[in-house]
Parts: C-alpha cells; sequence; structure tokens
C-alpha cells in the first residue's frame, strides 16, 4: 500500500459512539431536498426578478415603488428574497465544508450564516416596509 | 490518530489488519486533465458563488429604495456607472449560466440525460446559451432604456 505505516486507533470508543453526532440520522436527505426544491421555486422567481429589474430600470424611484406595492408583487418578492437567501446559504455551506477544514470550518459557517441571515432580514423588512 | 473523526477513516482489509480508508483526491488539475463535465461542474459552482457576492447589489437596491430618494439616487448612478455595469453584467453572466447549470442538475435529478452524449449535449448547450441569452437580456434592457 501506501509508505505510512498502519493506523492504530487509540481512540477509547466504539465504532457507534465514533459515528453519533458526525453525519446523517434521517436527516441526511434534508439538505438535498431543500436545495431542488428551492432551485425548482427559484425559476419561475428568478424570471419574475428580472423582468421587474429590467422593467423598472428605467423608471425612478416612485414607479419602482408603486410596482412592488402591489399585493402580487409584494407577495413574490417575498417568495425570491426567501428562497434566494435559503438557496445562497445551502450552496455556500457547502463550498464551505468542501474547502475549509478544522475548527475554521465552523468559523466560516458561523460568519456565513451570521451575514445571509442579516442580509436577508434586512431584504425581508424592506420588502415589507415597500408593501404596506 | 487521536482525532475521532480520523478513526472513521480506518477499515479493515480482507485480512483483517487496519488500514487507513483512502480519500478521492481533489481532480482537477493534478490527476485529471480538464474535461467539458468538470469545467462546467466548477464553473456552476463558481458562478453560484459570485452571484451571492453578486446579491450584495441587489440588497443595497432593495434597502435604498426602501430608505429614500438620495439612497436610490446614490444606487442608481453607482449601477449605470462604468464599473457597474460591467459588474451588472457580469453578474448577469452568471446568472444566466447558473440557471442552465440548475436545470441540467434538476433534470439528472429527475433522472434524464444523464449519460455521457447527452450530458455533453447539455453541457455546450449551457456554453452557448449562456452568451445569447445575456446578450439577449442586455439588448432587451438597452431597448427599455433607451
Amino acid at each position: 500500500m501506501s509508505d505510512h505505516a498502519a493506523p492504530r486507533v487509540r481512540v477509547m470508543r466504539s465504532y457507534l459512539g465514533r459515528a453519533r453526532g458526525l453525519g446523517a440520522a434521517r436527516t441526511g436527505a434534508a439538505h438535498w431536498w431543500a436545495q431542488r426544491v428551492g432551485s425548482l421555486a427559484l425559476l419561475p422567481l428568478t424570471a419574475w426578478f428580472v423582468f421587474t429589474v429590467m422593467h423598472l430600470a428605467p423608471q425612478g424611484r416612485a414607479a419602482a415603488l408603486g410596482y412592488l406595492h402591489t399585493p402580487w408583487n409584494a407577495t413574490l418578492l417575498l417568495a425570491f428574497i426567501l428562497v434566494t437567501f435559503q438557496h445562497m446559504q445551502l450552496g455556500l455551506q457547502v463550498v464551505i465544508e468542501d474547502y475549509i477544514h478544522g475548527s475554521a470550518r465552523t468559523l466560516a459557517l458561523l460568519a456565513m450564516r451570521g451575514v445571509i441571515g442579516l442580509g436577508g432580514i434586512a431584504c425581508l423588512l424592506a420588502a415589507i416596509r415597500i408593501a404596506i | 490518530m487521536r482525532d475521532v473523526r480520523d478513526a472513521l477513516l480506518v477499515g479493515r482489509d480482507t485480512k483483517g489488519a487496519l488500514i487507513q480508508r483512502p480519500l478521492s483526491p481533489f481532480m482537477i488539475p493534478t490527476h485529471y486533465r480538464p474535461q467539458l463535465t468538470s469545467v462546467l461542474s466548477i464553473s456552476n459552482r463558481i458562478a453560484g458563488v459570485a452571484l451571492c457576492a453578486g446579491a450584495i447589489l441587489a440588497v443595497w437596491w432593495l434597502l435604498a429604495l426602501a430608505a429614500g430618494d438620495a439612497a436610490f439616487a446614490t444606487v442608481r448612478a453607482v449601477t449605470l456607472s462604468p464599473i457597474g455595469l460591467v459588474l451588472l453584467f457580469g453578474w448577469t453572466l452568471a446568472l444566466v449560466y447558473h440557471t442552465l447549470g440548475g436545470i441540467r442538475h434538476l433534470l439528472w435529478d429527475a433522472g434524464r440525460g444523464f449519460d455521457l452524449p447527452a450530458v455533453h449535449r447539455s453541457g455546450w448547450a449551457s456554453v452557448i446559451l449562456t452568451p445569447v441569452l445575456t446578450a439577449t437580456l442586455w439588448l432587451l434592457g438597452a431597448w427599455l432604456l433607451r
């Protein structure tokens, strides 16, 4: 095999004890499903958002406020914000887990969730303020 | 090994001796030459991360819209400046590519188009459609802003 010596396990714990808390326990597919369902929802929502941006680009602030104030557009904007920030969180989580190791990973995940969470709340608040 | 997690990577061979389980290596570019599939895959991830960075602009736009006329005028000036337009163009490119990549992933997850010829076809389609759709959106935008 390789040049390093055969590994010796010095951890005095059973295999079950080692595995506990480290991986899937009936929720292994939850992240995967959330990512798929979210991306499916984002297809029409992103199309709406791109249309909205292009529709509002030539107009001023008053027109944009009026457009996003209507119930349907306000609803779609809130849905777009919720699903987008959820999708970003799930995606960045996988990227961090793939490339950052050790305690830096935990730190990076916490920082990412903090930034994404605050950004999402700020957007929701702005959208609600425009809507009501 | 002292870390509990390392212990999970220890298995036994057919003779019962302890062995370190191998980890799959990071593939491109050290172990495999770049291929359409791997390059498009990492591009989809890079586009996704870029979109997260680009989301800052969208967040700023929305907050400024809610905040007031002065803030909205600032964000509008920045967005329509040369640097802003370049960023916006890159954001559109990443959005279109990531969306097409997402559609491919959803189709694969549904069990469709996962054989190699189909993967290459949809891959090339995304390579061609990304600039085409991006250009279409920008021409439409320029026409609206005329």
